[in-house]
């Protein structure tokens, strides 16, 4: 597998589980307006990772839901930070917007890409990112403009830190620093990033719940 | 079926008879979505720009262009086009219109930016009563194209095609 498919799938399964993390919210977020909002957001990720591993399955002679949904847990090339299940409402916010951040660094490094194919794909996705990084943002401000908001967004963010500079790679990672400790207002600590390559518990879980259809029905069968 | 190639011009004319899947007031040439048709020989070349990326109705629209095609004794190729060149700003004014006429305020300019704060402000016309007293009530809405808004003199809520 050569290195362009491999970043391909490193987006591609983000953007896919991060989707499928978002849409926990569906029903039971704290709002309505909330469960409009991620299911919204999780929608939109996952047809990012559609058109991903649609490139990606063209190298590869296969298709999009192959690679969705057949692979073994090994192979997935997810960062561990949209693995986590984030069932709590500051913590989902720490993720939100640290992913947001994270990924806008990394879509505007790829629209300078010299490969045009995936240049053209990136900035077609940061379009529509616009929107999350908006939502992302704007809970981030009124977490931490609240007395009861602040620390447990605070105590959430420094949890999920060595995970957010996971997402990226390594020459990228100080741009990410810049920008948290500019919205925060204070230094962040000097983490061992949790990076790709390693897999969280509830990985396994989640897998299991997302291919369980697809694995019921008979080889072959038509959706 | 003709027995001669059908021309470009039969080509956008039938591409124009197809409605949005989703918004079907509006056709898919009115949405912008068509970059080109080249003829070469008896196939028909389509660039197909897209939408939104996670839009469920990408799949019935091409399905739909390439029976369109078929139906003017041609052979069909839809290429999809996988970069930025599709933005809001390819709506046609026919369709912006055609939207605004089916309750949905149409997208604002690229130009004028997608900031929260320009979300916020009341540069948006509520479709129904033309006010422009209107407040965004959630950036998503039920399609990924969609925001909701809300009238506060006609009291009525709406829809906001989404800027990108």
């Amino acid at each position: 597998m050569n290195e362009r498919v491999q970043l391909l799938l490193a987006l591609a399964d983000d953007e896919l589980l991060l989707g499928w993390r978002n849409s926990e919210w569906t029903g039971i977020a704290p709002s309505l307006e909330e469960d409009v909002a991620f299911s919204s957001i999780a929608q939109t990720e996952i047809g990012h990772a559609r058109a991903l591993y649609e490139l990606a399955a063209r190298e590869l002679g296969t298709d999009a839901d192959a690679l969705a949904f057949d692979r073994s847990l090994d192979e997935y090339r997810s960062a561990p930070l949209v693995e986590l299940r984030r069932l709590e409402w500051a913590r989902t916010i720490a993720r939100h917007w640290l992913y947001e951040t994270a990924d806008a660094i990394r879509l505007e490094s790829l629209r300078a890409s010299e490969d045009a194919e995936l240049a053209g794909i990136a900035a077609k996705i940061d379009r529509e990112e616009v929107y999350h990084r908006i939502h992302a943002e704007m809970w981030a401000d009124r977490l931490l403009a609240s007395d009861e908001g602040r620390p447990r967004l605070e105590e959430a963010l420094d949890e999920l830190w060595p995970y957010a500079l996971g997402v990226l790679d390594e020459e990228l990672r100080p741009e990410l620093v810049r920008r948290v400790e500019a919205k925060l207002g204070r230094t962040m600590s000097d983490v061992e990033p949790v990076a790709r390559g390693t897999h969280e518990a509830e990985l396994a879980e989640l897998l299991d719940e997302m291919t369980m259809v697809r694995r019921s029905a008979p080889a072959g069968a038509r959706w | 079926m003709s027995s001669a190639s059908p021309t470009r011009d039969h080509v956008w004319r039938a591409l124009a008879d197809i409605p949005d899947p989703e918004i079907p007031v509006i056709s898919i040439v009115d949405l912008g979505v068509i970059a080109d048709v080249r003829i070469v020989g008896r196939r028909v070349e389509v660039d197909f720009t897209p939408t939104f990326m996670g839009c469920p109705a990408l799949d019935t629209m091409r399905a739909q262009m390439e029976e369109a095609i078929r139906g003017l004794g041609a052979e069909p190729d839809v290429e999809v086009v996988l970069d930025d060149s599709w933005s809001t700003d390819r709506i046609t004014p026919e369709g912006r219109e055609k939207l605004r006429a089916a309750g949905f305020a149409p997208p604002t300019p690229r130009g004028e930016g997608t900031t929260l704060v320009q979300l916020q402000s009341n540069g948006f016309r509520c479709p129904y009563c033309g006010s422009r007293e209107t407040a965004l009530e959630n950036i998503f809405g039920p399609t990924p194209c969609r925001s909701l808004r809300y009238c506060r003199d006609c009291k009525q809520p709406f829809e906001q095609f989404k800027t990108i």
